[in-house]
């Protein structure tokens, strides 16, 4: 068997597969949602499930609809946008937000594009923002961690009329109001971690994203040049949750290293313009949409060169 | 006979200025956000219609080819007059809410679109009603989309309260909301033909 065999590439398979990818994303997500449940209480159980259980059905229905396999349902990806949208929503909405949520998300965010992997924008975030928009007074209904005195209030730390002071470390264990998932960093970033060690993702989006908000926020914060309180801009809303499990979206990202790093820094520029000078208090989930449609001349502006070839 | 009953008919069904040619989005998008508004923009739009293609079909020998444009746009524009003066003076409330809109009829593409491919061509009859069959058309595209964005989008229907205890999706009137409703219904429309013509 010392014969030559000729095949067209790819030469080198691995085992991976979307489903495997998608289902360690959804168990890297895991922590940050233990960590929801115990902070909000039972009422954003609710939410995550309510979230799951619309995508899966609204996929299964496409999926039947359009004459795919209905297996397909189960490649993981419906339950994380289900999962991700319902760590971007209060802990505390009426039964139909993260229902109608989902809906969207799947069907306006992704089968319409032609499901999964022809999607422009990432599903959660079309959901998300579709709510912000239609239904803002429940999207911006915060609820307090359950042990505080006074269970439904207020803003969210980065709300220009919050009073409440953070320390960091209230920021860093999730000890304050906001979106379900995002407010816990310590376990967002256990996540994080496992999927740096499990190779899914890179640091390339993360890193600069998040780098680039610090650094606006500390230039150009409201306490004066090189003054800004960067630290607290970056632990407070939910920039940890969107730079390592929603920018980095395969297919709503770009393919090279180089133009991932461009797209985290527009993401990044994009945040923190909104959060600095935008009239909402956080724009993690806009700024992300609007760098999506940005990937295709992302992508062509860094191809990479190819081997061998001598420019002309 | 029956091909003057098509230059009709073809405008409300399968060259509907909306759905079929994407033409006149631009007040399609912005002022459907009522039922009203979108009925006194269809009929604004169909009057104007009408008027320029009977005017453009009887002079259409006397147009020297080159300056067709500018004489159509003047034609175009003297009837856009006339609307917005008489809504001005006759339903000052809907003048106010269509605003800009109405003026903006001089340049809208479906009432120069017919000028340039029917009307210019064709005797007075066929584009008088080819103008009906187009601003009826229009008028019916306007209605469907402006109902479901204020039904859905503010619980009303013309004005009337429908949907009780019913939270409105704002997105559908905002501009955005006008993107979504007619992509929908265009791709609504496009698969169910498909689904017909494969059949």
């Amino acid at each position: 068997m010392n014969k030559l065999t000729v095949s067209p590439s790819p030469h080198i398979k691995s085992s991976q597969t979307t489903k495997k990818i998608m289902w360690t994303v959804v168990i890297s997500l895991i922590p940050a949602g233990i960590a929801g449940v115990y902070i909000f209480g039972i009422s954003s159980l609710n939410v995550i499930a309510l979230s799951i259980l619309s995508c899966i059905f609204t996929e299964a229905l496409f999926l039947k609809f359009r004459n795919k396999n209905p297996k397909a349902v189960l490649d993981g990806s419906a339950i994380l946008t289900g999962l991700l949208l319902a760590y971007n929503l209060p802990p505390h909405t009426p039964f139909w937000i993260p229902i109608v949520g989902g809906m969207v998300g799947i069907v306006l965010g992704k089968q319409i594009f032609g499901g999964l992997g022809q999607n422009i924008f990432n599903p959660a975030l079309v959901g998300r923002a579709f709510l912000q928009i239609s239904w803002p007074i429940y999207m911006t209904a915060w609820k307090n961690p359950r042990w505080w005195p006074d269970a439904i209030s207020g803003a969210t730390p980065l709300a220009k009329e919050a009073s409440t002071h953070f320390s960091y470390m209230d920021l860093f264990l999730g000890n304050r109001p906001g979106s379900l998932g995002e407010i816990c960093v310590i376990a967002l970033l256990i996540g994080a971690l496992f999927l740096l060690v499990t190779k899914i993702i890179s640091l390339h989006i993360p890193l600069s994203y998040i780098g680039t908000v610090g650094i606006i926020t500390w230039v150009f914060g409201k306490d004066g040049f090189f003054k800004g309180d960067f630290i607290f801009n970056i632990l407070a809303g939910g920039i940890i949750l969107g730079a390592f499990f929603m920018a980095t979206d395969y297919v709503t990202s770009p393919l090279t290293k180089k133009g991932k790093i461009v797209f985290g820094i527009g993401c990044g520029i994009l945040t923190a313009i909104i959060r600095l000078r935008g009239s909402y208090p956080e724009g993690v989930c806009y700024s992300i949409l609007f760098m999506n449609a940005a990937v295709p001349i992302i992508d062509r502006f860094t191809k990479t060169k190819k081997y061998g070839l001598i420019k002309k | 006979m029956k091909k003057l009953l098509r230059e009709f008919f073809k405008g409300i069904g399968s060259e509907n200025p909306i759905f079929r040619l994407i033409l006149g989005l631009c007040p399609a998008l912005a002022v459907s956000t009522s039922v009203v508004n979108g009925l006194g923009m269809g009929i604004a739009a169909t009057f104007v219609l009408l008027g320029s293609n009977i005017i453009i079909s009887l002079v259409r020998k006397s147009i020297p080819d080159q300056i067709r444009i500018p004489c159509f746009i003047v034609i175009i524009a003297t009837f856009v007059t006339i609307v917005e003066l008489m809504m001005k003076a006759y339903a000052p409330e809907l003048s106010k809410s269509l605003g800009i809109f109405v003026p903006l009829i001089v340049v809208n593409c479906m009432v120069l679109g017919r000028a340039e491919a029917f009307a210019c061509r064709e005797g007075v009859l066929a584009s008088t009603l080819d103008a009906l069959g187009m601003g009826v058309g229009f008028t019916l595209a306007l209605l469907l989309i402006s109902a479901i964005r204020e039904l859905l989008g503010n619980g009303t229907l013309l004005g009337f309260l429908i949907l009780k205890s019913f939270d409105p999706v704002l997105y559908l009137v905002l501009a955005p909301g006008a993107l979504l409703v007619i992509g929908l219904l265009i791709g609504g429309i496009n698969f169910l033909s498909s689904k017909r013509r494969s059949a």
